[in-house]
């Protein structure tokens, strides 16, 4: 699928690999590297996979200081370094290059405090997310970015990303969830960015380490909030007859006063394939299903969603159904979560991201299944309601001649609708190489510039993940290692 | 009141010009030609924090006043667009009216600091990232900050982040320029996250606790489920001062939790909370309305002395810390601390001295954590004390490269964070 360019490898570096691999074995030793063919296809590709590239090796460093030593072994000697975690990645963030070193983080993964009366927990990053609130959980507490691959994903690749979940309506997303990091630069400085207390003293640089898609440093250490848990949850399910109706109830309920922790709507295609896969419950005669999720007290929750419920009678709702138990609401939620693997059981998909404000769903919705259908292609929507994130999951067959190709054009063309109603490109996946080139629809060449002075400053030569996130032919002389080539606006 | 710009702030240059653009392309195009020109500018809003930390010392000086107005606001949606200039008593009236509010509840340091009060700017609050006590339940004026508008100092104008709650499009430059005290670029437009107002609140106070036990109280209080909006502890110096209700004249410390949620939850919440609590004593309730005066007092630290003789601390550290760190620091002067954010911030008067306490003041917060900003102190102390802690020299070098990046020339707001800087 050649949709997306990937820049060609530096020969003159695949040619030193013997060289390099005797530079790195010397430093770290021989335990860390993976040489063979077959080890290094492991790390060929992310949950991107339409894109994949061996990368010259694959190094797995079980400290800080190794990260170090590799990161400035790598600058010294020109190599181009892709950080990686669990490589979840659904944008092409931890897509390597054959002319790269993979620099994976996954075995440091240990907590190495928690500090519960101070509410914080210092692990090292490439713990899962999961993790640590498995950790917790004992004394109450969680971890509250929740992404979809939780199980399996680095908090390294979270911060990197700055990821979301379902539930960051109330509790917010990775940046408003970390309180400081440990981070090797390239060339192998190693810098404490905030702490364990609640604010930075200067300039915030962790709000551009956060989310700069591993171009800034690699982190190996973060301290995370972590959050007395709600002594219960539950959700209830409201099908609507319009994509209107349920959009026009989800802004009452806010506009009543109510912040739910989660407000998850499916459109007609996906309530089908998550109930045919789950048996959720999910009712199939309707159009549009909200699941909306409150916490609190048994006897609040009761309160909050017979609110909801009141709320929701005035939008012509056809079914109502509040969980009745923990297995009905494990059940609710088994069928939303397993969404991406049960359409990836009947088609070949590609999950879009792109976030709208809310009054623009009904015609966001309308223009998405105009655009499918215009690429001869199928769509099922999954939408984050309560912050406007959308997940259109194109429908295409990867044998068919030309239909990859198709669904990636109707994909960009439902992202530049995204930026068009208001919106944005990404909500929680991040850039990577996916929508690398689409910055230019939400950016004018005067903030791609400012972004790309400040990535400068933390990797000079841009050695870090390169060629993702900017348009390749606006990073093309800050890649070839030319300090003076910063971008100028245009 | 635009007027009192004319004047230097307190040790600053003679102004010579006070440049007040009207639109944002105005704004832009003054910035353009100073930098042709190569001459620095002190950026200001209405000048409620222009006593605050360091003095820039620019004979220009540029107002966002004159660019006012709310230009977006979806009560549904949560969220709302201001330019920079738009005064915060304003914002907060267009949101009460649709029963929303800024859910972290800024601090206007106006009065604390000899300017006047009600003069803060929504693009003072994001610059200055100062957040009130609500700010441990649900995060700071940064958190809430989705986007923004600014001219940085090449004179460009540049957009970052957007209206919509999630959105990790690029580098998220909008939150790196929270807390930059206007010194990379000038706000012109920002964008927020707000909240409905709690349709109920009260307050439990405890008296006469100790400062230990009562950070003690308030680690316990935040450690429930019951999602405490606020956490403060008085010292009896700071309680005496509280002018109104119940709490009026009382002699000793008092220790006060906040809870905000649906009428028909509150009581169940609050009864859960105070056996949490039971250990600490019986505390006196306070009802919507005391509780209401009582914490939007502390958003203009009115329990504070506030006397000319005084310098004025702000301490973040942990709240298991921060007795010890007030501890330490009365050693060596008669301090008048108020703890906020169940102890992770204070906010502490010192007598005043050639160096403010500096020297006593950093070292106890290096001992224990933290970091330590000096607010208000006589002119002459605030230029040649350190307002912010001194950096490392490798966070120094970042630091660096990001004023560079953004304002090559130093030309905006040159010394208001770092001498040299």
């Amino acid at each position: 699928m050649p949709h997306i360019a990937l820049p060609e490898p530096d020969v003159g570096v695949l040619r030193r690999r013997p060289i390099l691999i005797e530079g790195l074995r010397n430093r770290v030793g021989m335990d860390l590297l993976i040489l063979d063919e077959e080890g290094r296809r492991a790390y060929e590709t992310d949950a991107f996979t339409a894109y994949r590239r061996v990368p010259m090796l694959v190094v797995l460093p079980r400290t800080t200081d190794e990260v170090s030593k590799i990161l400035k072994y790598c600058f010294e000697n020109d190599v181009k370094v892709i950080p990686r975690g669990a490589g979840t990645s659904l944008s092409g963030g931890a897509l390597p290059s054959e002319d790269a070193i993979v620099l994976c983080i996954s075995k440091m993964n240990r907590v190495l405090e928690v500090d519960y009366a101070n509410r914080f927990a210092r692990v090292e990053a490439g713990i899962t997310n999961l993790a640590i609130t498995a950790h917790v959980a004992e004394k109450g507490f969680f971890y509250a970015p929740d992404p979809s691959s939780q199980l399996a994903c680095t908090l390294a690749g979270n911060l990197a990303m700055n990821s979301g979940g379902a539930h960051c309506l109330k509790y917010g997303v990775t940046t408003h969830n970390v309180l400081g990091i440990k981070m090797v630069l390239i060339d192998g400085t190693i810098v404490e960015i905030g702490g364990s207390v609640l604010e930075r003293s200067g300039y915030d640089l962790l709000s551009l380490v956060v989310g700069s898609e591993g171009q800034f440093g690699v982190i190996t250490e973060a301290t995370v909030k972590i959050i007395p848990a709600a002594e219960a949850a539950r959700p209830m399910m409201i099908g609507f007859r319009s994509p209107e109706a349920a959009g026009s109830c989800v802004a009452a309920i806010i506009a009543s006063g109510i912040i739910p922790v989660a407000i998850e709507y499916m459109d007609r295609a996906a309530i089908e394939v998550c109930e045919a896969f789950a048996g959720a419950g999910y009712p199939l005669d309707v159009e549009a299903l909200l699941i909306i999720e409150v916490e609190g007290s048994e006897n609040e929750i009761g309160i909050l969603l017979g609110r909801i419920a009141e709320i929701a009678a005035k939008h012509d709702p056809k079914t109502v159904v509040i969980s009745s138990g923990p297995e009905q609401s494990a059940r609710i939620w088994a069928g939303r979560k397993a969404a991406f693997g049960a359409i990836g059981r009947i088609s070949d998909y590609l999950c879009m991201d792109g976030t709208i404000p809310l009054a623009q769903l009904p015609h966001a919705l309308t223009r998405i299944s105009q655009i499918c259908a215009e690429h001869g292609l199928k769509v099922a929507n999954i939408f984050h309601a309560g912050d406007g994130n959308l997940h259109p999951l194109i429908l295409y067959d990867a044998n068919a001649p030309g239909e990859a190709e198709r669904a990636e054009m109707a994909g960009e063309a439902i992202l530049r609708l995204c930026v068009e109603l208001g919106g944005c490109l990404t909500g929680e996946h991040g850039v990577g190489i996916e929508k690398r080139e689409l910055m230019s629809a939400q950016f004018s060449a005067t903030d791609l510039a400012v972004q790309m002075r400040i990535k400068t400053v933390f990797d000079p030569t841009w050695r870090l993940n390169p060629a993702k996130v900017f348009p390749l032919g606006l990073s093309e002389g800050l890649r070839a290692g030319n300090v003076g080539s910063a971008p100028e606006a245009a | 009141m635009l007027e009192a710009l004319r004047r230097p702030p307190s040790h600053g240059a003679i102004v010579t010009e006070l440049m007040r653009p009207a639109a944002e392309w105005e704004l832009q195009s003054m910035i353009a030609k100073l930098v042709s020109q190569k001459r620095s500018v002190e950026i200001v809003g209405h000048g409620a924090l222009r006593n605050a930390g360091r003095a820039v010392r620019s004979s220009v000086v540029m107002s966002t006043a004159g660019l006012k107005g709310v230009t977006l606001y979806e009560p549904t949606e949560i969220v709302m667009s201001a330019r920079a200039g738009t005064p915060v008593y304003e914002i907060e009236s267009i949101l009460a009216a649709r029963g929303q509010m800024l859910p972290f509840e800024p601090v206007d340091l106006g009065p604390a600091t000899g300017a006047p009060g009600g003069a803060l700017s929504i693009g003072g609050i994001f610059a200055t990232n100062f957040s009130g006590a609500r700010r441990i339940a649900v995060g700071s004026a940064r958190d809430h900050l989705l986007g923004v508008r600014a001219v940085n100092g090449r004179g460009e104008l540049f957009k970052s982040g957007g209206r919509v709650m999630k959105n990790v499009t690029g580098l998220d430059v909008a939150r790196g320029l929270a807390g930059s005290w206007g010194t990379l670029a000038v706000l012109t437009e920002v964008t927020f996250k707000v909240a409905p107002l709690p349709q109920t609140m009260l307050t439990l106070a405890y008296s006469g606790l100790p400062d230990d036990l009562a950070i003690e109280a308030l680690t316990v209080a935040m450690g429930t489920p019951l999602e405490v909006s606020g956490a403060v502890h008085l010292p009896k110096s700071c309680a005496s001062r509280l002018q109104r209700g119940k709490l009026k004249g009382i002699d000793q410390s008092v220790t006060l939790v906040r809870l905000e949620t649906f009428s028909t939850a509150i009581e169940a919440r609050r009864d859960k909370l105070k056996s949490a609590l039971a250990v600490y004593g019986t505390p006196i309730e306070l009802d919507p309305e005391e509780t209401w005066t009582l914490w939007s007092e502390f958003r203009a630290l009115s329990v504070m002395p506030f006397s000319t003789e005084t310098s004025l601390w702000r301490i973040v550290t942990l709240p298991t810390k921060a007795a010890e760190i007030v501890f330490s620091i009365r050693k060596f002067m008669d301090a008048v601390a108020f703890y906020d954010w169940g102890g992770a911030l204070i906010w502490l008067e010192v007598p005043s001295a050639a160096d403010a306490g500096a020297a006593d003041v950093r070292r106890a917060v290096a001992t224990h954590g933290g970091h330590a900003t000096l607010i208000r102190a006589q002119p002459e102390v605030r230029a040649s004390v350190d307002v912010f802690e001194p950096m490392r020299p490798e966070i120094e070098r970042l630091t660096r490269g990001i004023k560079f990046a953004f304002d090559p020339d130093g030309l905006l707001n040159r010394g208001r964070m770092y001498a040299n800087l």
